[in-house]
């Protein structure tokens, strides 16, 4: 079985955009901030597919922002127990709901359950509930908006911090210039568990919502990681969000693509920039808008920088090779 | 059936499994930790065969398992997990979560002492320091006591003026392992004692755009927490007329303590869970040498009964606590600081010895027990009104 992308088109977005915001206005996300785009556009697509939906949403920005007691930005059920346990609070509402269907309690239909959870709640404390869930079966789709490191407690280095990146425990000194390791190869982990697995940018919204219905009607879990970009902890003008993420993805710092057990597949941007490799742009195009790279272009750090191009190309060149274009 | 006594030979673990059945809960979540894994093998079997329909979600640990519970609860479903030692610490974060969010989730808990040295045997230490997060709290001295208070924890938890999650603890091996008689429920007498329909509140499920786990500030925080304490304060009156009721239905006396030769009692011993079996035979011993002495259990822990423990040791001269959990700097055992502070300021109270004993499945025979006994007598003979000795180890 493989996975089939639905055709998203702009007359699409036009006609689901009538529905109603889910994720609706109020929330206290910071302006520029990318998680509210990746909120409307993934809670939109789950409403275009018609059937009805829940969320679970792990602490973070997103979490924090958008339900500051007694409002709630939500026009859906959702929920929020605790900062590493967002798939496993999805599994036991799931499993219940089932129960509670088999025994005449509940109303028998099928129920789209999305999970979210930031990179700090997805990469490192998380992980071992979504590893776990997954591995269970549940029938679910998380999404990991990342946007690098924990900005919501205020800018810490996280598995999912990008090499080179400055952050509050991750500073750039004068022996070690930011964060030291490459980010955990997280949605490669996430496909070895055999199930659909996608990339993402709020800056595509027909690519990103066609990613999400494709995930949602896959019968079991998936996963999909979102680059989020974030003004605050990567340090740029809050107007310049989604030509970040857009750079993210023309760099091929971030691709987007989708995954199922043997099929690898480059979608929008990153496939035509496997067909047409002379566009691909430098990675410093990606570091130098970014505050939290800056340290980086000082002339001591130049090796650094040529080592970060280098990973990006053998990465990128490496999901190549694998993968076809659509 | 109803009404005909059934007895079935049964371990503490294999009853609690067998009083889950009858329930027949929507989701059990839980994850395999010594003493526990007796309890989740037979439901494993329960669900395989087909004998209940609860959905089983074997989790990859204890934060999962109490996780999934809270999930499941929200969406209004019936629900139960249980653990023990470690995984009871691991779960610690999300039972403030789950009484926080008034899940009415039940758990058992194999009374198992914490590592390190890690340590696999009886002691109530784990259950005891989870006092303040907000559950109801239960010792169980039997296999019976276990099957009993498996199915009064979900009448409790459940009831509209608690709407907390109950703990109840059988310590570790001493309970757990051990082949006990045990009289046990027909199916339908537990649906008359249960209800049949599910709680009714404000659920996580499709038809309904709610908020649950909202970003609290100072503003309405402590409110919500106030509620908290008065629906532990209703518990307490919900857990006296489940067990009234219960007693009614099963043809066992079942209080929220337990008073054993104490009325005309000078002196009295104070314990839970399977200590409780130990002192009430040392009374025996002691009466049988003239002694006037008795013995009081303690079953509900939380709400602790403050009042029921002040009436019955009101009288007696000295009380020695026999408490079967461990802590360091403390004024006194953990079951003595409650004793001392329900008894604060009253006139005509006992002297209180508590005695750290028995952790990580240590023995307190009944000859230790004896000279016990007789400290406690020795320091209210002394006018001492407060003790706490550690006792029953290698000096």
């Amino acid at each position: 079985m493989s996975i089939v992308l639905p055709k998203v088109s702009v007359k699409d977005l036009q006609e689901w955009s009538k529905l109603g915001e889910v994720f609706t206005s109020g929330h206290r996300l910071c302006a520029g901030c990318g998680a509210g785009a990746m909120a409307r556009q993934v809670t939109l697509a789950a409403k275009a597919l018609g059937d009805p939906y829940m969320f679970v949403n792990a602490t973070g920005c997103l979490e924090v922002a958008s339900t500051v007691y007694p409002y709630t930005a939500w026009d859906a059920p959702w929920l929020h127990n605790a900062f590493e346990n967002a798939a496993a609070t999805a599994s036991g509402a799931i499993e219940a709901m089932k129960s509670m269907q088999r025994k005449g309690l509940m109303k028998e239909r099928n129920v789209n359950m999305i999970v979210f959870g930031g990179d700090g709640g997805t990469y490192d404390i998380g992980l071992q509930s979504l590893s776990g869930a997954v591995e269970r079966g549940h029938d679910f789709l998380y999404v990991c908006y990342s946007n690098g490191a924990y900005m919501n407690t205020g800018i810490q280095r996280s598995g999912g911090t990008p090499q080179g990146a400055a952050t509050t425990t991750s500073p750039p000194g004068t022996v070690i210039p930011g964060k030291i390791e490459w980010q955990k190869p997280l949605a490669e982990i996430m496909a070895a568990h055999d199930i659909p697995t996608f990339t993402a940018s709020p800056a595509y919204p027909r690519d990103l919502m066609a990613k999400v219905q494709a995930g949602l009607k896959h019968d079991g879990p998936a996963f999909m990681l979102v680059d989020s970009p974030c003004n605050l902890g990567q340090r740029y003008a809050p107007d310049i969000s989604m030509e970040i993420a857009k750079l993210a993805v023309k760099t091929c710092f971030f691709p987007l693509f989708y995954t199922y057990k043997e099929e690898w597949t480059l979608t929008g941007i990153s496939s035509r920039l496997a067909k047409n490799p002379d566009r691909k742009l430098p990675i410093e195009d990606y570091l130098k808008p970014q505050g939290r790279f800056r340290h980086l272009f000082k002339p001591e750090w130049k090796k650094k920088l040529i080592d970060i191009q280098d990973t990006v190309d053998e990465k990128w060149e490496r999901l190549v090779k694998k993968a076809t274009c659509v | 059936m109803s009404g005909v006594r059934q007895v079935v030979g049964m371990t503490g673990d294999e009853a609690v499994a067998h009083a889950v059945k009858l329930v027949n809960p929507d989701v059990v979540a839980a994850y395999p930790i010594t003493p526990q894994t007796i309890i989740v093998e037979r439901y494993s079997d329960f669900v395989n065969n087909g004998e209940v329909d609860t959905s089983f979600i074997s989790v990859e640990s204890e934060h999962s398992a109490m996780s999934a519970c809270v999930g499941a609860s929200l969406t209004g479903a019936r629900v139960f997990t249980a653990t023990a030692s470690a995984g009871l610490a691991l779960m610690y974060e999300i039972l403030y979560v789950a009484s926080g969010m008034r899940c009415p989730i039940v758990l058992a808990v194999a009374n198992r002492a914490f590592s390190a040295p890690i340590n696999i045997h009886g002691e109530c230490t784990d259950q005891l320091v989870c006092r303040d997060a907000s559950w109801v709290s239960l010792f169980g001295e039997s296999a019976q006591e276990a099957y009993d208070e498996t199915i009064l924890s979900f009448k409790i938890a459940e009831h509209p003026d608690v709407m907390l999650p109950a703990m109840f603890g059988i310590e570790g091996f001493i309970v757990t392992h051990a082949l006990e008689r045990v009289e046990t429920l027909s199916k339908q007498q537990v649906e008359d004692f249960i209800p049949a329909s599910r709680i009714v509140r404000d659920r996580f499920c499709p038809d309904e755009n709610k908020t649950f786990g909202s970003l609290v500030l100072q503003d309405y925080y402590m409110e919500i927490k106030r509620q908290q304490e008065e629906a532990m304060q209703n518990a307490y009156k919900v857990t006296e007329d489940a067990m009234q009721e219960f007693s009614e239905m099963s043809g066992r006396k079942m209080e929220i303590i337990e008073k054993y030769q104490l009325e005309d009692a000078d002196y009295a011993f104070v314990s839970y869970g399977a200590t409780a079996g130990n002192a009430k035979a040392v009374v025996d011993r002691l009466r049988a040498k003239g002694e006037k002495v008795g013995a009081l259990k303690i079953r509900l822990f939380r709400p602790f009964p403050s009042m029921d423990i002040f009436q019955a040791l009101s009288g007696i001269k000295a009380a020695t606590i026999l408490d079967r959990s461990a802590t360091f700097g403390s004024p006194g055992t953990i079951v003595q600081t409650d004793i001392a502070s329900a008894l604060y300021g009253k006139e005509n109270v006992p002297s209180l010895h508590g005695y750290i004993n028995g952790l990580g499945g240590r023995v307190l025979t009944l000859p230790e027990i004896e000279e016990v006994y007789e400290m406690s007598k020795e320091y209210n003979n002394i006018g001492m009104t407060s003790t706490t000795d550690w006792v029953g180890y290698r000096k």
